[in-house]
């Protein structure tokens, strides 16, 4: 009956199987939903959706594969193409952070962008009604490629044109949950499980059962206890990420490997520097001032049992390594070299993942000042690399 | 059709209510995530209590096994009985310990079971538990007996995004996540845990409270549970509603803000970021 729309939420990276299917509808024949689009919304919801951080992805979808069942769409001179651009602007001013808008501006300008959504609009109208109306688009136009999805815009479902209330899964209210990346993560999960080493950590806390049988045996028949610790998975990791700069092309790679990193360990704490770990990280990526922690906070916080892994490319001008006051940014009165031995110095196990090419590393001054400084621990963010990285740090 | 629906004491969404009926139905486990907080424990007590079954409660730790759930077989005092020679040792059965979940197959009437904070286990739990939650059986190997549920229960459980959770152990529950109330939700909440408190008293404490969530860089953010706490620690204290609007420049953190800021680097935050506001202001 939903066999399509379980197709969109794969296409669309929802990872529903035929079991959830079925549940749905076992669930509707038991009747949980009954001729409520409400109750089917929430429904199948619950039913196919697994993971908080793909209910975005699963609103959009449900909109727009459930949009062909409702009643009159407008149809000649659509509204949506005359919308007034001050409309559209303050839309999309609401839905896109201030480094989205930095980047829409390099590519043209917003009057540009608003311009090819004009067309965009236009060109949707004939298929809109194979319930691909404005998804679809994103995979080339420039919206998607930021994360700038015109449905997000909600050009359909104004209460000014219809006359009615915005639909639940319009609201897109777990669009905040929305931060995965997941594809092409496999191999970096991979590799990054060498890091569960089930530690051996503490005292005896289990019965050795077989340990318990031999030892009681060789003690002719009276009783020998034999323990062993627990096994749990004990790994914890500190992430510092480069983030800007000459880092950007690896932004990408860099998350990819964040994204994989955070299902692996029991403790995953990240933070992100630019070029170079300062007096001060940041807590989120867009290192606001408000997100600021001192770099001494961080080595108070989190113990030398820690494993350190900075990931960045590690180009830079060498100053920024090497001399006080040399970052880019800001008047740093220790030099970065300072601070790295700090960090390498306070946790027991770490190590260097550099995005950039293993060739490419000789030819800058910056990364063999860097590999020097972690006693050679630097390692490409490879399949290979991270084996070695992994290896190093389970030690 | 009749179920699961918002009580008297705790409130619950119209998806929270669909999700429930669905897992009840289909007599499928439901997962529960959400912030700390937002009453994912409470709704097991209050699904069991709406359904008029008994509540078996699983409180999973980081060194639980998925077997202690099921049964454990108790080879020391085994062993030692039979060093004592005493005559029990030769029934096996008198040394399998039965757990949580044969408990609540045994019962002789339906149950509720909650299997709270699932993630705080190992990675390997919930795969372990897959065909027991699946076929509501498994097998007891030193007696050779097979247990089956008499009753399917209904199975909740929590997880707070510790770990991720297998994709099979996805595939067969119905997922619920718990946003965080909006302020309208919230007063319903307030007004249903505290029927008499002063208008004037709830307007302004919800106020200082979505102020506080919205301090950006929050290691713990305060959530219904906590605001609960403060709530019924300002009806002890009786404050006034006024010293929570203070304007008094010596007087930057509300009081008994121990209840909703738990670690002092929250409230050393909050207090610089309120000096800030007040010399802004």
């Amino acid at each position: 009956m939903f066999a399509g729309f379980i197709l969109s939420l794969r296409k669309a990276g929802i990872p529903a199987s035929v079991t959830e299917y079925l549940a749905l509808l076992g669930a509707m024949r038991a009747g949980v939903a009954d001729y409520d689009i409400d109750d089917f919304y929430y429904l199948s919801r619950a039913a196919l959706v697994k993971d908080e951080r793909l209910l975005d992805r699963f609103d959009r979808v449900f909109a727009s594969y459930f949009k062909a069942l409702e009643a009159p769409q407008p149809t000649e001179g659509d509204a949506a193409v005359a919308l007034p651009e001050e409309w559209l602007r303050k839309l999309a001013e609401k839905l896109l952070t201030p480094a989205e808008m930095a980047e829409i501006e390099a590519l043209g300008g917003f009057d540009k962008l608003m311009e090819t959504l004009r067309q965009r609009l236009a060109e949707q109208k004939g298929r809109h009604q194979g319930g691909s109306k404005w998804i679809g688009t994103a995979g080339t136009s420039p919206f998607g490629a930021h994360g700038y999805n015109p449905e997000g815009v909600r050009i359909g479902q104004d209460k000014s044109r219809h006359g009615r209330a915005v639909k639940v899964w319009d609201k897109r209210e777990f669009r905040d949950l929305d931060g995965d990346l997941e594809l092409g993560t496999r191999t970096m999960k991979l590799a990054l499980r060498r890091l569960r080493r089930f530690a051996r950590q503490g005292s005896a806390t289990e019965l050795d059962l077989p340990g318990t049988v031999r030892a009681t045996a060789n003690n002719a028949g009276s009783l020998d206890l034999k323990m062993v610790p627990e096994r749990h998975n004990s790994v914890k990791v500190l992430l510092l990420l480069d983030i800007g700069g000459s880092m950007d092309e690896h932004v990408r790679v860099c998350e990819e490997l964040f994204s994989a990193a955070r299902s692996e360990f029991k403790h995953l704490v990240h933070f992100y520097f630019h070029n170079c770990p300062y007096e001060r990280l940041w807590r989120t990526n867009r290192r606001r001032a408000e997100s600021e922690i001192s770099t001494f906070e961080v080595l108070r916080t989190y113990g030398p049992d820690y494993k350190l892994v900075l990931v960045g490319d590690a180009t830079m001008s060498p100053y920024e390594v090497n001399q006080p006051g040399g970052s880019v940014e800001h008047w740093n009165a220790e030099s970065g070299e300072v601070w790295l031995q700090r960090l390498t110095g306070h946790f027991r196990r770490s190590v260097w993942l550099n995005p950039s090419a293993e060739r490419g590393w000789n030819a800058t001054m910056s990364t063999g000042l860097l590999r020097s400084l972690m006693e050679g621990r630097m390692f490409p963010m490879t399949l290979a690399g991270i084996e070695s990285m992994t290896r190093e740090l389970s030690h | 059709m009749a179920g699961f629906r918002s009580t008297e004491r705790y409130i619950a969404s119209r998806d929270l209510e669909v999700a429930v009926n669905a897992a009840v139905t289909l007599q499928r486990p439901l997962l529960v995530k959400g912030e700390p907080g937002t009453g994912k424990t409470v709704l097991a007590q209050e699904v069991a209590q709406s359904l008029g079954h008994r509540l078996i409660e699983w409180h999973v730790k980081s060194t639980t096994k998925a077997q202690q759930g099921l049964y454990e077989y108790d080879a020391v005092s085994r062993l030692r009985d039979g060093q004592l020679g005493d005559a029990r040792v030769h029934d096996i059965g008198n040394y399998i310990v039965r757990g949580k979940l044969w408990e609540a197959f045994e019962s002789d009437e339906p149950v509720v079971v909650l299997i709270d904070e699932i993630d705080k286990a190992d990675i390997e739990f919930p795969n372990d538990l897959l065909l027991e939650l699946d076929r509501m059986q498994f097998f007891v190997y030193e007696t050779r007996k097979t247990i089956s549920a008499r009753h399917r229960p209904v199975v909740l459980i929590t997880s707070n995004n510790e770990k991720e959770l297998p994709d099979a152990f996805l595939r067969r529950c119905f997922f619920h996540y718990i946003r965080f109330p909006d302020r309208e939700t919230m007063e319903r909440i307030v007004a249903s845990h505290f029927p008499d408190i002063r208008a004037d008293l709830a307007r302004e404490a919800l106020n200082v409270f979505f102020k506080i969530r919205d301090v950006p860089g929050l290691k713990k953010k305060p959530a219904t549970s906590e605001l609960l706490d403060w709530l019924k620690l300002l009806m002890v204290e009786d404050l006034p509603p006024e010293v929570l609007r203070s304007t008094d420049k010596h007087v930057v953190i509300p009081p008994l803000h121990g209840a909703l800021l738990k670690n002092e680097q929250d409230v050393h935050l909050f207090e610089r970021l309120a000096f800030l506001n007040r010399r802004g202001g």
